[in-house]
């Protein structure tokens, strides 16, 4: 509820326009360029000298999307309903499950912690892929290979949320908690009536984290029934049509790029304007 | 290297803190922590530290994919640094790339994050998802090849050779292919990334950050934006920061994807080649499993050290 700005001058405001310009500039154009090449008939895509902009804008790209997938083995219906149900399930308890483990690490001081913690930092940094055939042993082990809990299970513990919500959780004010539990509350309240509502523009970010990341998987490794892969591996076979399908991949980019952008949208606008209340440490 | 090795055994075994009460009595004492961490961590063992402890195991293995993986000790890690004239490579353009996109990436996450945050929302919304959306858009980062295109159909070698008939250059670049330029073409595509998850993480820090020790800042005397940044802003997003420069590492020193898919795999005389590159030629194209968990365990070991610098530069300044 701020009704002046602080401490602004009008040449520090003028430097901080000059420099959103620029760089917003070179983070849009090529989001802007892909978005026009994806409505560009296929003669204007490989005009000389390029040209940024679009003369005579198509649908064709699109529509021939819609004609592609027509000729896929299950209906494109069935990979959009997969993605659409595993990114909302996976999303839900990412987030639910990574802040409720986030709580006492953040909060409570028990034995093991710090080796729980620990745990969470060093799988985050280790990367490059080898973990697949060890996780898909395992899947294999559970028998879910080929079914949706090959595609839920593994995002919904992520360390990523869980390290996200654990450092706003630990700004959350103890006199506030202790409170809570003088009142009789217990734990599981006191973390989704106080600690929850006091983090909520953490797990609203931690939204968009965890749908971008599921939206966007192809779940390949674990999933070979065609009636279970994902969106994006339907989209992946149609672009894979070389240069000449230039126009119908940017289309493609374009169509995965919606539901993100629809959750980004709804999240960050539930982001209070103020969220600031006595119960965070300064 | 003993403070590195002396780091890694107190990961798995810390110093336990005195207590009056015994170590079951303190467990029991801690029913409704574990409960809640239950959920969590019986998922996060079977699905994520098994499969890293099996993949750090391999590292020390041969294995082919086929037969059943063959102990052979610290042959991988020797083979690695002493042998293996590729990796050396790797290593050093790893480390270019970390140390270029790394830093301008963090500071540009704040930085903007904070400038983002004075706009009234819809405006606010708007510019966050103009910077966010290059990590939102999953593969779009292709369209590069549409911009730094070889020929002169390129956009960037189009504008440079045609641009007001000065003549910049008379013949196309080959940005992804020529050694000199792929470096520089990739850091280019990295920076575009880089306003990942520390960048949200801040714009999200900022809404919890109590507005009124901004008022109370200004009535004991902070006089410009920059002294509210240093004195007033950090100090109560540190939490972020920390959440920020983990996150910067481990996209800073994980690039890969986009050198592999821009630059071709393998790229012109290995010029992009990166850690993550070598775990991929090793572990999705020569079948050396053992060789490409070792890979990977280097690199794991790198961000690790690099993280505790960074952790304890960030944890002193408060």
């Amino acid at each position: 509820m701020r009704t002046k700005q602080l401490n602004r001058s009008v040449g520090g405001n003028m430097l901080v326009a000059l420099m959103l310009l620029v760089l917003g500039a070179f983070m849009a154009l090529p989001i802007v360029y892909s978005t026009v090449q994806a409505f560009k008939p296929m003669e204007e895509i490989f005009i000389f000298p390029p040209r940024f902009t679009v003369q005579n804008p198509t649908t064709k790209n699109f529509k021939l999307i819609g004609q592609l997938a027509g000729g896929l083995w299950v209906p494109f219906s069935r990979y959009l309903f997969n993605s659409v149900f595993v990114s909302i399930v996976g999303t839900a308890g990412n987030v639910i499950i990574s802040s409720m483990a986030a709580y006492p690490l953040a909060k409570h001081s028990f034995p093991g912690k710090k080796v729980l913690f620990k745990l969470v930092t060093v799988s985050l940094l280790f990367t490059g892929g080898v973990i697949e055939l060890p996780r898909y042993i395992v899947m294999a082990k559970l028998h879910i290979i080929n079914t949706y809990w090959a595609l839920i299970l593994p995002v919904v513990a992520s360390s990523m949320g869980l390290f996200l919500m654990k450092q706003f959780m630990e700004q959350i004010n103890n006199s506030l908690l202790e409170a809570a539990r003088v009142d009789g509350m217990n734990e599981l309240q006191i973390f989704f009536n106080i600690v929850m509502p006091m983090v909520k523009p953490a797990w609203l970010t931690q939204i968009i984290f965890a749908f971008q990341g599921i939206w966007s998987m192809t779940g390949g490794n674990y999933i070979y029934k065609e009636n279970l892969k994902l969106f994006p591996t339907a989209l992946s076979q149609i672009q894979s049509g070389g240069i000449s399908r230039a126009g119908v991949a940017a289309a493609a980019a374009l169509v995965m790029l919606v539901p993100p952008i629809i959750m980004f949208l709804v999240t960050q606008s539930s982001i209070m304007e103020t969220m600031a209340h006595a119960g965070i440490k300064e | 290297m003993r403070e590195q090795v002396r780091y890694i055994w107190r990961v798995f075994f810390p110093k336990r803190q005195k207590s009056s009460l015994s170590l079951w009595q303190q467990m029991k004492k801690s029913k409704a922590s574990y409960m809640l961490l239950a959920p969590y961590f019986i998922l996060f063992t079977i699905f994520t530290i098994i499969p890293v402890a099996a993949a750090i195991v391999l590292g020390f293995t041969y294995f082919n994919m086929l037969n059943v993986p063959e102990f052979i000790g610290l042959s991988n890690y020797k083979a690695l640094f002493l042998n293996d004239e590729i990796f050396l490579l790797a290593i050093k353009n790893t480390i270019v790339f970390a140390v270029i996109t790394g830093p301008i990436g963090y500071v540009l996450c704040f930085i903007l994050a904070w400038f983002i945050n004075d706009f009234p929302k819809p405006v606010r919304v708007f510019l966050t998802l103009v910077f966010y959306a290059p990590s939102l858009s999953g593969n779009m980062y292709m369209i590069w090849q549409y911009i730094f295109s070889d020929d002169q159909y390129g956009l960037v070698n189009s504008f440079l050779m045609t641009f007001l008939d000065l003549g910049i250059i008379d013949d196309p670049i080959k940005w992804f292919t020529d050694e000199k330029f792929v470096m520089l073409a990739l850091i280019i595509v990295q920076l575009w990334l880089s306003l990942g998850a520390g960048f949200l993480a801040f714009m999200a820090g900022f809404k919890v950050v109590d507005r009124s020790i901004y008022e109370a800042g200004a009535i004991d005397g902070i006089k410009n934006r920059f002294q509210e940044l240093v004195y007033l802003t950090v100090p109560s997003m540190k939490q972020q920061m920390l959440f920020g420069a983990v996150m910067q590492i481990s996209s800073a020193f994980a690039v890969g994807n986009i050198s592999i898919q821009l630059a071709g795999f393998p790229s012109t005389n290995y010029s992009a080649h990166t850690i993550m590159t070598h775990i991929h030629d090793y572990g999705s194209v020569r079948y050396d499993m053992g060789y490409a968990c070792a890979t990977a365990t280097v690199l794991l070991l790198i961000m690790l050290l690099i993280n505790k610098v960074i952790q304890s530069v960030l944890v002193e300044k408060d």
